[in-house]
C-alpha cells in the first residue's frame, strides 16, 4: 500500500556542453518555436500547390514552384534580390517582435516606416558636402529618429492613460500616409520642377552603397544588395543581444509575460511600455530609411509598400526571436522575389504569393490545426501570441 | 472506488494527487484513457459536462460559477429554464417556484430575488446547491467546499451536507482537510499519485493515520518552535487607509507592530482587506492615509523596489500571478527581483553565468526540485514553485518578512519545510508578517494573532492562547 515515491528526475544539466546549451536551450519548447513553424511553411505551400492546380491545371504546378524556387534562390542576382526585399522585412519585423516580447502588438510598423522614411530623406538631401560615413549614418539615425517619435506617442498613451496600442498604433499609420503626401508636395522638400508628391533625390553621400556590385559575374553591377542587409543582420544580433543578455531586455521580456510579477520585481512597468514602443517605432523607422535610402533615393507616397504589415507576420513566424524574424525575413523575401520570377516565367501571379504569405500565419494561429494534421506532441495549448485586449 | 446512496465519502488527497482530475472525468469536462463509470449497473460514457447531468451528477465547483449580476432565481435556471408556450418565453414565475421548492424542500434558505454578487460567499454556495438539485442530481461533488468558509459558515454547511445525504443524495467531498472528512464524511478514500492508496473508516481513524496515508510518510503536523524572544520594533504601522480599485475603503485605519524576532498571523476570511493591506505594506498601492515605519524609516509611499532593497521579504498572495513568471525558468524567476544589481548584472549585462551558478546553489539548498535552473517554472509542482520564492526571499538578508497564504494550495511536505524556514528566520531575529485564510496555519505558526474582518483589525490574541473557534467568532465579525 505504502509505495516508495521514485527518485527526482536526475540532473541532466551537466551532460550537455556549455555552447550547446547556449546556441539551443534545453528549456526551450521546440514544438512550438521550429517545428509547427516548418509545418506551417509546408503546409501553406502544399495548399498553393492546390490552388495553382485547380486554376491552372496540374501541368501548372512544377513549372510555376521551380520558377519561384530559382527566382529566389539561384544565382546571385536571386540570391541579391531575396535580400534586398528581405533587409526592410527583418528590421520592422525586429520591431514587431520587440513589441511582441513585451505584450505590445505594434500594429503601426507601417505609419513609423513611413515618418522614418522620410525624416532619412529630409536628412538625406539638405546635408550637401558630407562624407559618406558621416552622411549615411546621419540620415540613417534621423529615420530612427523620427520612427521612434512615432512609436513614442502610442506608448505614452498606453502608459498613461490604457489606450490600447492596437487601435492608436492603426490610427497613426492613417496620419502618418497623409503626413507624407503633405509634406512630399513642400516647397523645400518637393522635387524642383515637379507637381507631383515626389521628394528630391537622396544625395550619393546618403545613399546605402551596393555590396555586390565587385563580384567577377556578368551584370554585377546589377545586383542591388546594399549595406542595409548588413546593418539589418547587425541590428539583429543586438536585439538579441538587447533582449536575451541585459537586463533592459529582462524588463521587456518579464513585462511582456507577466506585469504584475514585473512589478513585484521592481520594474517600472510604464517606462517599459514606453521605452519598447519608443524602440520599435525606431527600428520601423531605420526599415523606411532602408527603402528611402537604399531602394527607392527618394520620398514617394507609399514606398512602404504594406511591408509594416508583412513584418507582423513574419514577426509571428519567427515567434518574436530577432534569429527567427531574420530566417522569417529571408523566406519572405525569397517569396517575393522568386513571385516575381514565378509571374513571368509561368501562368501563376504573383497573388499567389499573399496567399501563401496568409495561409502560414493562418497555421502558425492554429498550431492544433498543424498538430493535428502531422500528428506533431507537445507544445503549447494555445496559438496566443500576444495578450488580449484588456489590461 | 464506489460511492452509494445516502452515503458521503471523503475524497482525501494532496495538491496534485489526481483529486480534481477524477472528477473532471466524472463530470465528463476529461475523458478516461481507461476504465469505466459505473452508475446503477450501468456503464456510463460521458462526452461533456451534459451528459453528466442527464445522468445525475452534480458538480459544486470550488470557484463558484455564478453570473453575479443574475437573481438567484435566474443563475439556478441558466440552461435549464422552464418555457411558456407557445413561443418559449421564459417562466420565471415557476422558475421562481420551483426554486423557493428546493430551498424549502432541503432548507437552503435563500431569497430567490436577490442578486447574485450581493450575497455573503456561504450563501452563494447555497445556491450552487440549490442549481445542482434542480438539474435532478443524485451524485452531488463538491471540491474543497469549506475553502472560502468561515469556521462558522462550515458548520452550517456540513448541516446542510448532511441534510442531502437523509434525502437519500450519494455526497463527494473533495478536501485537503483531514479535520473535516473525519467530522463529515462516513467512508474515507485517500489518493496520491492518482492512486487510491487507502480506505479508512472515520469513528476510528486519527489526523495522524490520515496524513501519513496522504503523503506516504509520517508527518510532522505540529511546528516545533521555541517561544518567542520579541525585541525592536521593525515594522509599525498606524492608522492605515487604503481603498481597493473601486474605491471602496478595505484597509480602515488599521494600526499594529511587528517587533524583531516574532510572528504576528493576521486571521481572517479571505476579502475582509488582507490582500490591500500586504500591497500597501509592500509598496504596490500607496495607501490614502496613515503611516508605515521600517525600522523608524518612513516608508509609506516606498516602491517596491525601495522595499526590496530595504530587505523587507514578501512572499506574494498569488504565487502564479505576481510571485513568480511561470515561462521563465528557474534561474531568471531567482533574480526576479533583484536582476539589476551586482553581482547578477554588471552595468546593463546580465551575468547569466553568475545566475545559473546562484540558482543551482539555493536549489541545492532549498531543496527545489527540478531537473535543472534552465526548466521554465510552470513545469515545477506548487510546493516547489513556493520553495523558489522562499529561496528568492530568504537567501538574502531580511528585516521583515511578509508572507501572504504561504503554503496556500501546496503538498504537506513542502508546507513543512516552509514553515520550518520561516520559523528559522524568527529566530535570526527577522520580523515576521503572515497573512492566511487558514487557520490552522496561523494557530501553527504565530506569537500572536490578529484578526481582520472587513478591514479593521477586531481583535489580538496571543498565538498560545487562541482556539479556533474563538477565532472563528472574531472571524466572523462577532465582537468580543
Amino acid at each position: 500500500m505504502t509505495q516508495e515515491a521514485p527518485p527526482p528526475p536526475e540532473e541532466t544539466q551537466d551532460e550537455r556542453p556549455a555552447w550547446l546549451e547556449r546556441i539551443a536551450p534545453s528549456n526551450v519548447d521546440w514544438t512550438t518555436l521550429v517545428v509547427i513553424p516548418l509545418l506551417a511553411v509546408f503546409s501553406a505551400l502544399v495548399i498553393g500547390a492546390v490552388i495553382i492546380v485547380l486554376t491552372d491545371g496540374f501541368g501548372a504546378v512544377l513549372p510555376a514552384y521551380s520558377a519561384l524556387f530559382r527566382g529566389a534562390f539561384v544565382g546571385w542576382n536571386s540570391i541579391s534580390e531575396t535580400l534586398l526585399v528581405a533587409t526592410p522585412l527583418i528590421l520592422a519585423g525586429l520591431s514587431v517582435a520587440v513589441g511582441f516580447q513585451a505584450g505590445l502588438f505594434n500594429i503601426g510598423a507601417e505609419g513609423q516606416m513611413t515618418i522614418g522614411g522620410l525624416t532619412a530623406v529630409i536628412v538625406g538631401f539638405s546635408f550637401e558636402g558630407l562624407p559618406w560615413l558621416v552622411h549615411l549614418p546621419l540620415a540613417v539615425f534621423a529615420g530612427f529618429l523620427g520612427g521612434a517619435l512615432w512609436g513614442f506617442i502610442p506608448g505614452v498613451l498606453r502608459a498613461k492613460t490604457g489606450a490600447h496600442e492596437v487601435i492608436t498604433t492603426i490610427m497613426l499609420n492613417f496620419i502618418a500616409f497623409r503626413t507624407l503626401d503633405y509634406m512630399l508636395k513642400l516647397p523645400f522638400i518637393q522635387k524642383e520642377g515637379r507637381f507631383d508628391p515626389v521628394s528630391e533625390d537622396v544625395l550619393a553621400s546618403a545613399r546605402f552603397p551596393r555590396i555586390l556590385d565587385w563580384l567577377p559575374v556578368e551584370n554585377a553591377s546589377r545586383l542591388r544588395l546594399h549595406l542595409g542587409f548588413l546593418v539589418a543582420l547587425a541590428v539583429a544580433w543586438l536585439i538579441y543581444w538587447l533582449l536575451y543578455r541585459s537586463t533592459i531586455g529582462f524588463q521587456f521580456r518579464s513585462v511582456g509575460a507577466n506585469p504584475s510579477a514585473a512589478r513585484y520585481g521592481g520594474i517600472g512597468v510604464a517606462t517599459v511600455i514606453i521605452a519598447v514602443m519608443t524602440l520599435a517605432g525606431g527600428l520601423s523607422g531605420m526599415a523606411g530609411a532602408n527603402e528611402t535610402l537604399g531602394v527607392v533615393g527618394r520620398g514617394v507616397p507609399g514606398f512602404t509598400a504594406q511591408i509594416g504589415f508583412d513584418a507582423i507576420a513574419l514577426a509571428l513566424l519567427g515567434r518574436s526571436h530577432p534569429g527567427g524574424v531574420v530566417l522569417s525575413a529571408i523566406l519572405f523575401g525569397a517569396l517575393r522575389a522568386g513571385g516575381r520570377a514565378m509571374q513571368a516565367q509561368s501562368d501563376v501571379g504573383i497573388d499567389l504569393i499573399v496567399v501563401i504569405q496568409a495561409l502560414i500565419i493562418v497555421f502558425i494561429a492554429a498550431p492544433e490545426l498543424i498538430k493535428a494534421i502531422y500528428r506533431v506532441e507537445g507544445g503549447e495549448k494555445q496559438g496566443q501570441v500576444t495578450r488580449g485586449w484588456s489590461t | 472506488m464506489t460511492i452509494e446512496s445516502g452515503e458521503i465519502l471523503g475524497l482525501l488527497g494532496e495538491n496534485g494527487a489526481g483529486k480534481t482530475t477524477l472528477m473532471n472525468i466524472l463530470y465528463g469536462l476529461y475523458s478516461a484513457d481507461e476504465g469505466e463509470i459505473v452508475i446503477d449497473g450501468q456503464v456510463r460514457h460521458f462526452a461533456d459536462p451534459g451528459d453528466a447531468i442527464d445522468a445525475g451528477i452534480g458538480m459544486v465547483h470550488q470557484h463558484f460559477m455564478l453570473v453575479p449580476v443574475f437573481s438567484v432565481t435566474e443563475n439556478v435556471v441558466l440552461g435549464v429554464e422552464p418555457t411558456k408556450q407557445p413561443v418559449g418565453t421564459i417562466d420565471m414565475k415557476e422558475a421562481r417556484r420551483e426554486v423557493e421548492e428546493i430551498s424549502r424542500q432541503y432548507g437552503l434558505l435563500v431569497d430567490p430575488e436577490a442578486i447574485a454578487e450581493d450575497l455573503p460567499v456561504g450563501l452563494q454556495q447555497r445556491v450552487e446547491i440549490i442549481k445542482v438539485l434542480f438539474r435532478d442530481a443524485e451524485i452531488i461533488v463538491f471540491d474543497e467546499p469549506t475553502a472560502v468558509l468561515t469556521p462558522q459558515e462550515v458548520v452550517e454547511f456540513f448541516k446542510i451536507v448532511n441534510g442531502l445525504k437523509e434525502s437519500g443524495k450519494g455526497i463527494i467531498f473533495i478536501t485537503h482537510k483531514l479535520g473535516e472528512v473525519l467530522d463529515v464524511a462516513d467512508r474515507i478514500a485517500v489518493l496520491r499519485r492518482g492512486k487510491v492508496v487507502g480506505e479508512a473508516d472515520p469513528k476510528t481513524a486519527t489526523k495522524e493515520e490520515l496524513a501519513e496515508l496522504m503523503v506516504g510518510r509520517p508527518v510532522d503536523l505540529v511546528v516545533d518552535k521555541a517561544t518567542a524572544q520579541p525585541g525592536e520594533v521593525v515594522l509599525s504601522v498606524r492608522e492605515l487607509l487604503v481603498r481597493d480599485e473601486r474605491q471602496h475603503t478595505a484597509v480602515d485605519h488599521v494600526s499594529f507592530e511587528v517587533r524583531s524576532g516574532e510572528i504576528v498571523g493576521i486571521a481572517g476570511v479571505q476579502g475582509n482587506g488582507q490582500t490591500e493591506l500586504v500591497e500597501a505594506l509592500t509598496g504596490f498601492v500607496d495607501p490614502l492615509g496613515g503611516h508605515v515605519e521600517l525600522n523608524g524609516v518612513d516608508v509609506t509611499l516606498a516602491t517596491p523596489r525601495a522595499m526590496h532593497e530595504a530587505s523587507v521579504a514578501h512572499i506574494p498572495e498569488d504565487r502564479q500571478v505576481m510571485g513568480l513568471i511561470l515561462a521563465f525558468d528557474v534561474a531568471e524567476n531567482l533574480v526576479l527581483d533583484s536582476y539589476y544589481a551586482e553581482p547578477y548584472s554588471h552595468g546593463v549585462r546580465m551575468d547569466w553565468d553568475y545566475a545559473h551558478r546562484h540558482a543551482d546553489e539555493l536549489i541545492e539548498q532549498y531543496d527545489i526540485r527540478t531537473p535543472s535552473s534552465r526548466t521554465n517554472v510552470g513545469n515545477l509542482s506548487g510546493g516547489n514553485q513556493q520553495k523558489l520564492i522562499v529561496a528568492r526571499e530568504f537567501a538574502r538578508e531580511t528585516k521583515l518578512i511578509i508572507a501572504s497564504q504561504p503554503t496556500r494550495g501546496i503538498d504537506v511536505g513542502s508546507i513543512e519545510y516552509i514553515h520550518g524556514r520561516i520559523v528559522e528566520e524568527r529566530d535570526d531575529g527577522a520580523a515576521v508578517l503572515i497573512v492566511s485564510s487558514e487557520l490552522d496555519e496561523i494557530l501553527a505558526l504565530a506569537d500572536r494573532i490578529l484578526v481582520m474582518y472587513r478591514g479593521k483589525i477586531v481583535a489580538e490574541v496571543p498565538g498560545h492562547e487562541a482556539t479556533p473557534s474563538q477565532l472563528g467568532l472574531y472571524m466572523a465579525g462577532s465582537v468580543a
